[in-house]
């Protein structure tokens, strides 16, 4: 019952018409997003964020804002996955093994229905599940000091790691760097700058916001002028779109199995959608045999990774509430937002803002509904807009990246540093250092250093503290397996290549 | 190989600046004589350690473009630093016109839809940004004097301009 009127308290302030007008507007522009190849979901959030702060809204309407966007974008994903055989985003990859041979067999609008259908089911009972879980694990958070803080950043460095590249070197380099830049600026506790090589502009430390949308959407543009804006062409005719029934009826199960696999896959701190969808797939397929047709244009080869990544993506969404502590590239970015909005993401969170979790998860059932009306009978708009090229795209989403970090401080200084930031991501990209770890060790740097310093002050600076409890070993040893695990499961859990993925990440 | 170890070399140059910029970190009474340092040195560590690891087991080196790509890419880079600088003294309109305009080129070297792009991208977004975002101080046009241009430009010429 107390989740009853914890969410009367949400839908309260959700259902305002101007939170439902911003919920339409989140869905409509994350659909485009995510639909739009070479910009993902973190990359759409990372470029709104900016503009939604100058704006002025408040903490709720700030949120339901973007995360609407979030969950649009990860709906969208599937419409240039099945339409171009390019995944909109990573996590979409999936849907392009059935997606695609479904629509060149004349049936591009049962592919996109179905898939539609099977992203509303998984993102549902996603934060049906976010709802459950979230207050009964912010509750044993509580129990957290900080040497298991400081063991819990580690775990989703490690894990994060260890899916997001080849090379786990390279995957901690990436930590490295984020976590040295996040450093720099003046100590809270001695007032003395830090590592600033006495740059003035460097003493309030470098905003994440500028490293976000540097290594996400600047460093798009050098792919594009290398890949020349190619491939962004519709070679699929869609005719009159109609709802499958038979389709989906046959896919139900697959797809409420296919959520299960991917919640699982999102709460996993560091996984994320990607892996959501992809074990989804997995699981169907050798559920269904080699003569289930996967691959080949199977209705369950379309609704299994569509749920499952849409599942993991509201998954996601419980650590980085309860914890702080990001299950994804996009999820890291949302926790970008909190922070610009003043929130401190969790467990206090669940007891001191109840308005903003339960609006936030109110406005997510809202937007899963109002996606659903918009995926599937409107969904020739999106594909209208999917024939955008790149070479007005690209400058458009430049120039409105540029407006939105210069609206933050009025600066050149963040505008030059966003540029850097795009540079080194495209080489950080180009050597196959993922760069979400990058992100995250900005995000969380600060954190992370104060939980040590705290445990350091509290044990008398002995080492062993922070391996002194139960729970702090736990993560340890769940840390020191998430990173090491991906190297002896790298031949099974080989993602099949259909296509060069130096797409952004998750 | 080659990529892969060049990579690993700066990036070991740099822990091992960084580490040497962490041992001098001031510190007063109250943050204690240790604990600023403790997290970079923590950090600048893990990181030689990974710069080794990509030295002597290199990848194989990734598909660099070509040159003229690079020399389009570079441009990029120029035109949006100028972009950056000049954000302030001139406003939005002129300096997004260029600025879009030479990037649409980039991508597509096409010189109509190039101009074209640039002129409906810089009216576009200025009418989306004043009219219905209303941040029309961020985005508005200013006529500056010759000074405050050249004080801009000088930002980005090393040992010139300030910061």
């Amino acid at each position: 019952m107390d989740i009853l009127a914890n969410l009367a308290i949400g839908f309260g302030v959700a259902l305002s018409p101007y939170t439902l007008f911003l919920a339409v507007c989140g869905c409509f522009l994350g659909t485009i997003i995510g639909a739009l190849p070479g910009l993902g979901p973190s990359n759409g959030v990372a470029i709104l964020i900016p503009i939604t702060f100058t704006l002025g809204l408040d903490a709720t309407s700030a949120l339901v804002l973007m995360t609407s966007v979030y969950y649009g974008a990860m709906y969208g994903g599937r419409i240039s996955s099945i339409l171009l055989n390019i995944p909109g985003d990573e996590p979409a990859l999936m849907t392009t093994l059935d997606g695609y041979p479904m629509a060149k067999s004349g049936r591009a609008g049962d592919a996109l229905v179905l898939s539609g259908v099977a992203s509303f089911v998984g993102a549902l009972l996603a934060t049906i599940g976010l709802m459950l879980l979230a207050p009964s694990l912010a509750r044993v958070a509580f129990l957290f000091g900080p040497a298991e803080y400081f063991a819990l950043y580690l775990l989703a460095f490690c894990t994060l790691g260890g899916m997001a590249s080849n090379n786990q070197a390279k995957a901690a380099l990436a930590a490295c760097i984020g976590l040295g830049i996040a450093m720099i600026g003046v100590d809270s506790s001695s007032g003395l700058p830090r590592l600033t090589g006495g740059n003035l502009h460097l003493y309030d430390g470098i905003d994440f916001l500028v490293a976000i949308v540097g290594l996400f959407a600047i460093a798009e543009i050098f792919f594009f002028i290398e890949s020349h804006g190619k491939g962004s062409s519709i070679g699929i005719k869609l005719d009159k779109v109609t709802i499958p029934w038979k389709d989906i009826m046959a896919t139900k199960w697959t797809m409420l199995r296919a959520s299960g696999v991917g919640f699982i896959a999102g709460i996993l701190p560091g996984a994320g959608a990607s892996l959501g969808s992809f074990l989804a797939y997995m699981t169907e397929k050798s559920i269904a045999g080699p003569n289930g047709g996967f691959g080949k244009g199977a209705a369950k080869g379309i609704a299994a990774p569509e749920a499952g990544n849409n599942s993991a993506a509201g998954g996601a969404l419980v650590p980085m509430l309860t914890l702080g502590v990001p299950g994804s590239g996009t999820t890291a970015v949302l926790l970008a937002l909190l922070m610009t909005l003043n929130i401190t993401p969790g467990p206090t969170l669940f007891s001191e803002r109840p308005e903003v979790v339960w609006g936030l998860i109110a406005s997510l059932l809202i937007a899963n509904f109002v996606l659903l009306a918009m995926n599937v009978p409107m969904v020739k708009i999106f594909v209208r807009i999917l024939m955008v090229p790149a070479w007005v795209l690209l400058p458009g989403v430049t120039m409105i990246s540029f407006v939105g970090i210069y609206s933050l401080s009025g600066s050149y200084f963040d505008l030059l540093l966003m540029i850097g930031f795009g540079v080194l991501g495209y080489f950080l990209r180009k050597l196959d250092v993922p760069t979400v770890p990058v992100i995250l060790g900005i995000l969380l740097g600060g954190n992370m250093e104060d939980a040590l310093r705290r445990a350091m002050t509290l044990s008398d600076g002995d080492p062993m503290y922070l391996f002194s409890s139960p729970i702090a070993i736990g993560f340890w040893i769940a840390a020191i397996a998430g990173f090491v695990a991906p190297m002896f499961l790298r031949g099974v859990l080989k993602k099949p290549q259909k296509h060069p993925t130096d797409g952004p990440i998750d | 190989m080659a990529s892969d170890r060049i990579f690993g070399l700066v990036t070991l140059i740099t822990a091992v600046a960084y580490i040497a910029a962490a041992t001098q970190i001031q510190t007063n009474f109250f943050s204690g004589e240790f604990l600023p340092k403790l997290f970079p040195l923590m950090i600048g560590a893990v990181a030689v350690v990974c710069s080794l690891s990509i030295i002597f087991k290199p990848d194989p080196d990734p598909a660099w473009p070509q040159p003229p790509t690079w020399i389009s890419m570079g441009i990029a880079v120029v035109v949006l630093a100028f972009y950056a600088v000049l954000l302030t003294p001139l406003g939005f309109i002129l300096p997004t016109v260029f600025a879009a305009g030479i990037l649409s080129y980039q991508i597509s070297p096409r010189i109509r839809p190039a101009i074209l792009s640039g002129i409906g991208l810089s009216l576009g977004l200025f009418v989306l940004f004043k009219y219905a975002l209303g941040l029309g101080n961020i985005v508005a046009y200013r006529i500056p004097t010759a000074a405050k241009l050249w004080d801009a430009i000088a930002i980005l010429i090393p040992f010139v301009g300030g910061h």
